[in-house]
């Protein structure tokens, strides 16, 4: 019954979608106040029947209803809770629901939080935003219904697959797709300021505290995927540069852009044209990622229920967004007027060279991603395009930014003094040359970059604080004077500190994990011993395990450092019960200084060993923390005062991320 | 600074940027691409020697062998062809005997493929798109799993 109860909830959003759409946009074009204020109440009704509908779809999943063909074929009674919730969104059905309902959620929150907007803009982003809910609420209806029901059920599921068993993957879904359509805001309002031709500094001002709580999440979405493949996957790496993750890190660059742009629009009224582009183009990215990960039509190793057929009602759907977008940009853009001009040493300048490099780095990622597509279509040779391309084509363009970076921040608006700024930002580069020759003396090998790459990191962490340092008068003003400075600083100054800190933070650990890693493969009989990156693990055999829905078999090591004893390490090899597929968990020892990563492979046939493979990857989680400070920093930038202005109570900003993500 | 030398700095430096990174993309498409070869793409003598690429097809029945050491023997099948692999490391949970499989490396000199990496896959119904259109080329009827990769038949 609950079940009936949410396909018709679902129905019901795309009928509310429909009135949503049509309605308030002949209220603006009529300008009818009581048919565009209708717009608001229409968008809170769909988040709550897409809520409804939802809460209904998980509730069979938590309660096992295996009539309901999609319970069927992604669930299992013996799953621990976490994963029946999880695997509501662990299959297309599912997560298309869930993709919906934070576009949903970002509506209502628009109509909830937006009472500063002119109730014509409102009415026109709450319609563009609807028409995207219409459209993949259509395609949900007609080819991924979740709610359909089996004539004969079976009496159990056949499971989720094992490996989307896990905490971390249990959460990453929801932030990624939180960032995807949280970009569809900037991509509705910049429809609207295109459809209404005015433009100004406070459409800015309205469109960043979104666009930041969706980069907010896309980020942290991202890592969390880098993550948990790191550890689950058993080979050690945490990027691949495969077509799954390039896609999400598109939209990525573009919204890192957006986010910039958008900034030199609010303080100085100018590229007000590129920042719309941007905003379609950033949103366009999104679509292309849902389509590339559930059509399946390039080779990845993170494919997981795709389906061709369907993939082309998304690509559909994208071209008429995508191409609708595009159009309206080329037919407007002309009447919007441009701000003035500046002088290329400034804030401006910094942020535009910002802006060129990061899109110019979205675009080689596109190409690198798409090109295999493009020369099958024309000469029908299969090609990959792999890691090489990306560290040719990508590093490069981000050694540049890097470096202007923390120029930036230093830089004031209208007219900057590149001298001046260098002169402050002395300590930072004296700081990045000891990082470089203590890497040097650390290390015995590796490529010679790597020296030069980890001055890279450590001077961008550096430059960020010294930024902080340089507002605050560290250093040159009395301690009271420091604290009370360090006190008035806004928000958004801490929170850009901190994520130009992170990016520092992640580009030291990528760099010591690419550069510096190690990695053995070799068979050990029990009791034989080996010396990893100055670790020593002995092993003492392997034991079988029975697990809650799995059995495995499972080897200790037993490692010491200097004689100390450290940890015990148990990789293992799992069976799951249903589906019943062969999983590896690697046994990992992370500390600062770099992860301990051991997995066990085959058993040796004739002399009781195995196979085992180890790595050391030094200061790995650098990567991962420097994302998490990211988007801590996201968070601190949302809280600032300045971001409320005009903004109608001073919690609709912080509120606004937490009320999508909860809504899940 | 006048309006125009402004404007000039703006618009070169931004294409400056844009001209050095298509000069790249561009080299790097000719210097690191891989194709992508069946066994019998092989057989017909399409791969250089020496050239790194892709190899996809089926793990031919009955060919692993495991668990000699550290080094894996399996053969990649189109179901015409037939090319032995050797491959140091440890193979991912997925890989099965009649299943699709992509490695990459090199030929050698006695025809056997050496190969560097085998693409771990996350679901076992997943078929690269690649091995299933160079199967279906080929004429090899596929299972109802691989035909639509992940689609539920239910």
């Amino acid at each position: 019954m609950i079940v009936e109860f949410g396909h018709f909830a679902l129905v019901l959003a795309v009928v509310v979608a429909l009135f949503q759409t049509v309605v308030p946009l002949i209220g603006t074009l009529s300008r009818e106040r009581r048919l565009m204020e209708t717009a608001r109440p229409a968008a809170i009704l769909q988040l709550l029947l897409l809520l409804t509908a939802f809460l209904a779809l998980m509730q069979a999943y938590v309660m096992s209803d295996f009539s309901v063909a999609n319970v069927a074929a992604n669930s299992h009674s013996t799953k621990p809770l976490i994963y029946r919730i999880s695997g509501v969104w662990g299959n297309h059905e599912g997560s298309m629901l869930l993709w919906v309902l934070i576009l949903a959620s970002f509506g209502a929150a628009v109509a909830i939080f937006g009472n500063n907007l002119p109730l014509s803009l409102r009415a026109n982003v709450l319609s563009v935003q609807a028409s995207i809910a219409l459209a993949f609420g259509i395609f949900m209806l007609a080819t991924s219904n979740p709610f359909l029901r089996l004539e004969n059920p079976p009496i159990d599921g056949r499971g989720l697959n094992p490996i989307l068993q896990d905490p971390a993957l249990a959460f990453h879904p929801p932030f990624l797709y939180a960032g995807y359509v949280g970009f569809s805001i900037a991509f509705s309002f910049a429809i609207a300021a295109l459809i209404e031709g005015r433009i100004d500094a406070a459409w800015a001002r309205w469109v960043r505290p979104w666009t930041l709580a969706a980069w907010m999440c896309l980020t942290l979405g991202i890592a969390m995927g880098s993550w948990w493949a790191y550890y689950e996957l058993g080979w050690g790496g945490w990027w691949f540069w495969d077509p799954v993750e390039n896609a999400s890190f598109m939209p990525w660059l573009a919204g890192t852009a957006l986010l910039h742009s958008a900034l030199v629009m609010e303080k100085r009224e100018t590229l007000k044209v590129w920042t719309i582009l941007l905003a379609i183009l950033t949103f366009s990215l999104s679509l292309m990622g849902t389509f590339l990960v559930r059509s399946g039509v390039l080779t990845s190793v993170h494919a997981f229920a795709v389906d061709p057929e369907r993939g082309v009602a998304i690509l559909a759907i994208m071209t008429i967004f995508v191409g609708g977008g595009l159009a309206l940009f080329a037919l407007r853009a002309g009447e919007l007027r441009q701000g003035g001009l500046f002088a290329p040493i400034s804030r401006e300048g910094a942020l535009v060279l910002n802006n060129v490099l990061l899109t110019t780095a979205a675009a080689t990622v596109f190409v690198g991603t798409l090109y295999p597509l493009l020369l099958e279509g024309l000469t029908g040779d299969k090609i990959s395009v792999g890691a090489p391309f990306f560290n040719m084509t990508f590093i490069p363009l981000m050694v540049p930014l890097l470096i202007a970076l923390p120029f930036g921040p230093f830089m004031p608006w209208k007219r900057g003094d590149l001298i001046g700024v260098s002169q402050r930002l002395i300590a930072t580069a004296v700081l990045a040359l000891v990082a470089m020759v203590a890497t040097m003396a650390m290390t015995e090998r590796g490529p010679w970059l790597a020296p030069i790459m980890m001055a890279v990191g450590v001077y961008v962490m550096a430059g960020a604080l010294q930024e902080l340092a340089y507002r605050a008068k560290i250093g040159s003003a009395g301690r009271e004077e420091v604290l009370r400075r360090l006190w008035n600083l806004p928000r958004s100054v801490y929170g850009t500190t901190l994520a130009h800190f992170g990016v520092g933070m992640m580009v030291v650990g990528i760099v010591a994990t690419s550069a510096y890693q190690t990695e053995k493969v070799l068979v050990m009989k029990p009791g034989d011993s080996v010396d990893v990156a100055g670790f020593t693990l002995v092993f003492n055999g392997v034991a079988p395990n029975k697990g809650p829905n799995y059995s495995e078999q499972v080897a200790a090591f037993d490692v010491t450092r200097g004689g100390q004893p450290v940890i015990t390490l148990h990789p293992s090899k799992r069976i799951y019960d249903s589906p019943p597929q062969p999983t590896s968990e690697a046994g990992i020892h992370a500390s600062w200084r770099g992860d301990l990563y051991t997995v066990l492979g085959d058993a040796q046939e004739e002399d009781g060993g195995y196979a085992f493979r180890f790595y050391f990857n030094p200061l790995v989680r650098f990567i991962w923390l420097g994302a998490l400070v990211m988007f801590i920093a996201g968070g601190v930038s949302l809280s600032d005062r300045r971001l409320r202005v005009g903004a109608p109570n001073r919690k609709s900003r912080s509120n606004a991320p937490a009320g999508a993500v909860a809504a899940e | 600074m006048t309006r125009k030398q402004k404007r000039g700095v703006l618009i070169g430096t931004a294409v400056a940027i844009l001209a050095s990174a298509a000069i790249m993309v561009a080299f790097a498409l000719r210097d690191t691409i891989v194709f992508f070869q069946t066994p019998s793409d092989i057989a017909e003598g399409k791969v250089k020697s020496g050239e790194r690429f892709r190899l996809g097809g089926l793990v031919a029945d009955g060919s692993v062998e495991r668990g000699q050491g550290t080094k894996v023997k399996f053969a990649v099948t189109d179901t015409l062809q037939t090319v032995p692999v050797s491959y140091e490391g440890i193979l991912p949970d997925l890989f099965r005997e009649g299943q699709g499989v992509v490695a990459e490396g090199r030929l050698d000199a006695n025809g056997q493929f050496v190969a560097d990496t085998v693409l771990a896959k996350h679901d076992e119904n997943y078929m690269p798109p690649e091995v299933a259109a160079a199967l279906k080329e080929k004429g090899v009827k596929l299972g109802e799993g691989a035909k639509h990769p992940g689609a539920k038949t239910n």
